[in-house]
């Protein structure tokens, strides 16, 4: 996690609302429960980045897909705002995967936006085969940046773990109970 | 290999953004707990290609491959065939 130190006021209130945003484009039957990840992105990071490895950054990290939606490289190092909030993104879902120190290939992860101006998450490769092992049945993406910090929001629906018994723990230690957070 | 953990330290010192620096971790020091980011690993990683003239196979972009210095120079004497 890159600036959260910097993720103050504005930006923090503009956070909370794309969790909202998430969590409300969701449809939560019983038998699921929703698992979330929150990422942020210095932009000027993935900025300088881009300056100084220019194309072959931008190809280890982002699909073609992504890399048109962020208009890079025609937009040059102004590409670097969107694709701060995809990286971001990534980071998110990792988080929500979960896969113990191994992360999948960055472009494993992506984030598509729609006609409508709304993003979708695409997972392939290991990371398709991960989120199918945990149980995840669709995810929601909600992007933003403010104040020189990108954000992103996941939200996955997932198989409700089986109950234990009477008063047990869903089969859940604390820590998956609360879900990922760092 | 200390010439290669010395150039590995200079492109640490140069791209991992750690807030305390590189020079008072020892090798097998974790550099994600030092303040490293995932996304100043990936500079790391695309600067010791360029330091090293290699390229990183998509089996070694993992994680625990940038962790320490160690780690990165045991997985740059695989890649060089040291």
């Amino acid at each position: 996690m890159t600036g959260a130190g910097e993720l103050v006021g504005e930006v923090a209130a503009e956070l909370a609302h794309a969790a909202a945003t998430a969590v409300g484009g969701l449809e939560a039957p019983s038998g699921v429960v929703c698992r979330a990840g929150v990422d942020v992105v210095a932009i000027d990071e993935v900025a300088g980045s881009l300056a100084t490895f220019g194309d072959r950054y931008a190809r280890r990290l982002f699909t073609e897909g992504e890399r048109e939606d962020s208009r890079w490289p025609s937009a040059g190092t102004s590409a670097a705002e969107g694709l701060a909030a995809r990286f971001a993104a990534k980071e998110a879902v990792v988080k929500v995967l979960a896969p113990d120190g191994w992360a999948p290939p960055w472009t494993d992860i992506a984030v598509r936006r729609l006609p409508s101006g709304q993003c979708e998450l695409e997972v392939s490769g290991s990371a398709a085969v991960l989120a199918t092992a945990a149980g995840i049945r669709s995810w929601a993406v909600s992007l933003t940046h403010h104040g020189g910090v990108a954000a992103a929001v996941i939200v996955a629906v997932c198989d409700a773990p089986p109950a234990t018994g009477e008063g047990g723990t869903g089969g859940w230690t604390d820590d998956e109970r609360r879900g990922p957070d760092g | 290999m200390a010439d290669v953990e010395e150039r590995i330290r200079a492109v640490l010192a140069a791209h991992a953004r750690m807030p305390g620096g590189v020079e008072a971790l020892d090798d097998t020091a974790d550099l994600y707990a030092a303040g490293m980011t995932s996304h100043a690993s990936v500079n790391v990683m695309l600067a010791i290609e360029d330091e090293f003239d290699v390229e990183f196979p998509e089996r070694l972009l993992r994680k625990d491959t940038f962790a320490s210095v160690s780690a990165i120079r045991i997985a740059l004497e695989e890649l060089l065939g040291a």
